[in-house]
């Protein structure tokens, strides 16, 4: 009896959800092409934070919560303020490119069709039964709470059952961050060699 | 029609990720550049969440009374990918400062015509 009432509110609430998402990716696209049309480079950048965060939006709307507040932080706040303190240390413009434009367009408008046809046979968005959603993903949900002990399965996986990916993770992250101090670095010794 | 409704979000993934292939190829600029590979990225972490949603599913978090959950895999995927994005991003936002201090722009059309230049002095 108390399933009944709830299937209803959950298929409604999915066209909602369908609703919110179509409206967020049309914001994403627009922004994207004003990314593409601009040649303030302040602007650029401000507009790709929004592009961050919008579609943080979109990955809340899809039910991936960790991954909102890790894209909102990490897209619309740091990645936001590195592109603005290198844009303040390079150039404010974008200069006009001389490059063949039409050439480069018809290359990506190829590219995108052979991909929109690759999609052809792709599981419908939200079917439950897709392969992706079968295969582990099934025994992470039903087992993990147990299994780990913790209720947020991306936690689980992330920390435990991929802990090796996340390993990898942590050595590029640490390797990028050694090649960015050395190459700051070395900047910093000139300017100081110049000054003395 | 249904093909629509069942595939718009592939869709608009990919024509945000031609939007940001175009930005890196067609532009000069190296900052902008780096602002397309971004744009291309967030495409990819689009097309990876909604591969992971499922209708009248919640966020995978253990909830009294829930039974139909997201796909948490793919969540854990681009975890990884938005955080190793960011530091490739900043390796290559340093590669551009210094860049601009050997070179004295960012323009790839420029860059190269001053590495031809000293070619031609080099080679005289």
């Amino acid at each position: 009896m108390a399933t009944a009432p709830r299937k209803t509110v959950s298929t409604g609430g999915a066209v909602v959800e369908h609703l919110i998402v179509v409206v967020l990716l049309a914001l994403l696209a627009s922004t994207a092409v004003a990314v593409i049309r601009l040649t303030n480079l302040f602007a650029v950048v401000m507009l790709f934070g929004i592009y961050s965060l919008l579609s943080a939006s979109v990955f809340l709307v899809m039910n991936a919560g960790d991954v909102a507040f890790t894209e909102a932080a990490v897209g619309a706040g740091i990645a936001t303020v590195l592109m603005l303190s290198t844009m303040a240390l390079c150039a404010p413009r974008e200069m006009p490119s001389r490059r063949n434009k039409p050439l480069r367009l018809l290359l990506v408008a190829l590219t995108g069709a052979v991909l929109v046809w690759g999609t052809m046979d792709l599981p419908g968005f939200g079917d439950p039964s897709a392969p992706a959603n079968q295969h582990v993903a099934p025994r992470y949900i039903q087992e993990s709470p147990r299994e780990i002990g913790i209720p947020n399965m991306v936690s689980s996986i992330l920390a435990s059952y991929r802990g090796f990916d996340t390993f990898g993770e942590v050595t590029v992250i640490f390797t990028a961050g050694l090649g960015v101090l050395m190459l700051l670095a070395g900047r910093r010794r000139k300017k100081g060699g110049e000054e003395s | 029609m249904s093909l629509l409704f069942e595939h718009y979000n592939y869709w608009v993934a990919i024509f945000l990720m031609m939007t940001g292939f175009y930005t890196v190829i067609s532009r000069g600029n190296l900052v902008k550049q780096v602002v397309g590979l971004n744009i291309f990225q967030a495409s990819v972490f689009i097309f990876y969440i909604s591969l992971a949603y499922v209708d009248g599913g919640a966020t995978p978090i253990v909830k009294e009374g829930v039974e139909v959950y997201a796909n948490p895999l793919p969540h854990v995927l681009i975890l990884t990918a938005i955080v190793v994005g960011i530091a490739t991003t900043a390796l290559g936002l340093a590669l551009i400062v210094r860049i601009k201090e050997a070179y004295g722009t960012i323009e790839e059309d420029e860059i190269r015509e001053a590495d031809q230049r000293d070619g031609k002095d080099s080679d005289a």
